[in-house]
């Protein structure tokens, strides 16, 4: 075969986003994110919170551990804005997360308000399944991909917060804790995966040491500081060695 | 007066769930104005997010929420490190791990309490 001298056209967004979309039904994360919601939906439920409300925070939320703290604090009778204050809190993570994804997908002459998507379906499935399939792609299609991807996480998400808010009743307890664990579980093994230089592994375990030891110690803030703690000292050990070559 | 308070739920659900979460997104956009994937800042961005996960991750093992409480630390902790261990053994498989995890939880959870 002779190959032709003009390029194939490139494929079109729409394929593109169903490329993501499709990757999303064949990571392991859609069934986590399922079992995870399953376990909100039903605490939801039992709370005495409507479906129309439980689904409406995992679209607008779109991040689990703040919807296990909105729906407790609320249904055990917190105010809102004490509820406002731990949800707040527990956001950080989003933010360095957003950073890091928005600097992989966009180009010099892309607008923010194409960011604003990505950005919003940016949750720890989304993030670490991005992190590791996007720098595969052309960087014009990483947009597109995205969205699918993020779409994709978030169409299943409502599927298993509908699933736990039918079968709330009939969930046993120990059912209940096993889908609480999907969350600590699944982060883990897919943080090691996705980390392969130093600094990433660095940072993991230095998180898992400074963590527990600033939340015992009752430090404000203890997940931020945990963070810039971890990530900081990390960072200074990559300079060091950097600077040893 | 009673529609306001069909709508409160969904004003609280805004208010104290979907602004203090979402403003942590939409600080992200502003901050990755101008900034490249290679710069030294995103690594470092990326290092902060790293440990960040890590503190979520010991948090909800040491500090769980209700549900996950009741099953006796020494059980979460097990469960943690074989699900962990099954992950590393079967060639870095997500899957494996998360399954292997689930399996001491439970497992252990019917048992001990």
């Amino acid at each position: 075969m002779s190959s032709s001298p003009i390029d194939p056209p490139p494929p079109s967004s729409t394929a593109i986003f169903f490329a993501g979309w499709r990757a999303a039904w064949t990571s392991v994360f859609s069934l986590v994110l399922v079992g995870t919601y399953v376990g909100i939906g039903a605490l939801a439920h039992n709370y005495g919170f409507s479906l129309g409300w439980v689904l409406l925070s995992t679209l607008l939320i779109w991040a689990g551990p703040a919807q296990v703290i909105l729906i407790s604090a609320l249904g055990a009778g917190a105010t809102p804005l004490a509820a406002a204050l731990a949800v707040g809190l527990s956001g950080v993570r989003l933010l360095p997360m957003v950073v890091t994804l928005l600097a992989l997908i966009k180009r010099a002459d892309t607008r923010s308000r194409h960011l604003v998507l990505p950005a919003h379906l940016t949750a720890v499935s989304m993030w670490v399944e991005a992190v590791r399939l996007l720098p595969k792609l052309p960087r014009e299609q990483r947009i597109a991909f995205s969205n699918g991807l993020g779409g994709a996480f978030l169409a299943a998400a409502h599927v298993g917060t509908v699933l736990g808010y039918c079968l709330a009743a009939s969930l046993p307890a120990l059912l209940t804790a096993g889908l609480l664990f999907l969350t600590p579980m699944s982060f883990l093994v897919s943080t090691v995966r996705n980390s392969k230089i130093l600094v990433e592994r660095l940072a993991l375990a230095l998180g898992l040491v400074v963590g527990p030891l600033l939340a015992c110690a009752e430090v404000g803030l203890d997940l931020m500081w945990t963070g810039v703690v971890a990530g900081t000292a990390a960072y200074a050990v990559h300079r060091l060695r950097e600077a040893r070559r | 007066m009673n529609a306001l308070g069909d709508l409160s739920p969904y004003l609280v659900l805004i208010a104290a769930g979907f602004l203090p979460n979402e403003v942590w997104r939409m600080l992200g956009v502003v901050v990755a104005h101008g900034l490249d994937e290679r710069s030294e800042l995103v690594i470092w961005v990326r290092a902060v997010a790293t440990g960040l996960l890590a503190g979520v991750i010991a948090k909800i093992l040491l500090f769980p929420p209700a549900g996950l409480a009741e099953v006796r630390p020494g059980v979460r902790l097990a469960a943690i490190a074989v699900g962990f261990a099954a992950f590393l053994s079967v060639r870095r498989s997500v899957f494996a791990g998360v399954l292997a995890g689930e399996a001491v939880l439970m497992l252990g959870a019917y048992w001990f309490g």
